[in-house]
């Protein structure tokens, strides 16, 4: 299982899927994680610029989407919204006051910009696993969830210490109050890993498990019945085009999760600020 | 022809990871029943409810996630 271990750890998966990439076995049938590699876009230029690959240009692309379509929502605001100033503060609205407001709680308007960064970014990027020019979750290669993650760390633990101090906040995340005595012992180890070393990774995994799985299972579906649709027995043709009409199904609910994953991301990092910045427990 | 004549390969461990989210899975079914039930008992009470069920909802879930990490690590 050695191999597999590189789906977390993104460095040895790339070097995975460089050998892999020699013996001229990536692409195809059956998906598995080397359906997942990278492709560089400029293999001539050589090693040092492998890193310029097409998942890397999605995740830019993304980000570009991303402050586009906010600024183009934000210039030349009237008192009384035209249709696409409307469509924006509708939007804008369920983050901050869906998300920001209900959850940081008091003094949340400093949250609502990296919020909004957060679940558009994610959900562009979730979305392109569906959208045909990319067919490709950019979450679903580790190393960009790892990036998310540390950032929104970064976020809850920064704003605690500024508000704290360095030990007022780990006594605070790591003791709740009402604790007795006896229990410290117990707790305080407990609630140390819960806060600060779980928080981050379950962020990052969830949101790569259930983008890699969904698109493992759309390759299943699609490359399966593909390949059962060209046998030329009839009975197989039939069911690989069953698949494949099936598959418009996982299709759904794949942008279904994709959805639900940047707003569970977004809602456990406001949860994570308003636990840190909370005036008591 | 087909290659449809692969020998099915892989690790045990996905069919105990299978296994083992059902405690999480039933641990997240069982917040969430208890939020939907609470605001249909007192609707305005809703968003505090919430937001506890989302803390519980991350604890959760965090073993279905370390146990998809430990069954590909392992």
């Amino acid at each position: 299982m050695a191999g597999v271990t590189g789906l977390l750890i993104p460095l040895e998966w790339a070097a995975e899927c460089a050998e892999q990439g020699e013996e001229g076995a990536s692409a195809g049938f059956p998906p598995g994680v080397s359906s997942f590699c990278s492709r560089p876009l400029f293999p001539e230029m050589g090693e040092n610029w492998a890193w310029l690959n097409n998942h890397l240009v999605q995740a830019v692309v993304g980000a570009a989407l991303v402050i586009g379509f906010w600024l183009w929502m934000a210039h030349r605001q009237k008192v009384v919204p035209g249709k696409r100033q409307f469509l924006g503060e509708a939007l804008y609205n369920v983050l901050r006051n869906g998300i920001a407001r209900d959850i940081v709680g008091h003094d949340y308007q400093r949250f609502v910009p990296y919020l909004v960064a957060l679940f558009s970014f994610i959900l562009v990027n979730n979305l392109f696993g569906e959208f045909f020019l990319f067919m490709f979750p950019t979450f679903s290669k580790i190393g960009y969830a790892w990036a998310l993650a540390i950032l929104s760390w970064l976020l809850y633990n920064g704003v605690g210490i500024a508000k704290w101090g360095f030990f007022g906040y780990l006594k605070r995340t790591t003791l709740p109050a009402g604790v007795p005595k006896a229990l410290w012992v117990l707790i305080i180890p407990l609630e140390f890993l819960s806060n600060l070393v779980v928080r981050p990774i379950t962020l990052a995994l969830r949101l790569f498990a259930n983008l890699f799985a969904g698109h493992l299972v759309v390759l299943v579906f699609v490359l399966g019945g593909t390949l059962l649709l060209e046998s030329g027995q009839l009975g197989l043709v039939a069911a690989g085009g069953a698949s494949l009409i099936f598959s418009f199904a996982i299709f759904g609910l794949e942008i279904f999760v994709g959805v639900l994953q940047a707003y569970i991301f977004t809602v456990l990092t406001a949860q994570y600020v308003s636990s840190a910045i909370a005036e008591e427990h | 022809m087909l290659p449809l004549d692969i020998a099915i390969n892989g690790s045990l461990n996905m069919l105990g990871y299978g296994l083992a989210t059902l405690g999480p899975a039933l641990g997240v079914a069982w917040i969430f029943s208890s939020v939907i039930t609470g605001t249909a008992r007192q609707p305005e009470a809703r968003g505090a409810m919430l937001s506890t069920a989302w803390i519980g909802f991350a604890v959760v879930e965090a073993l279905a996630i370390i146990g998809i990490a430990l069954a590909f690590v392992l």
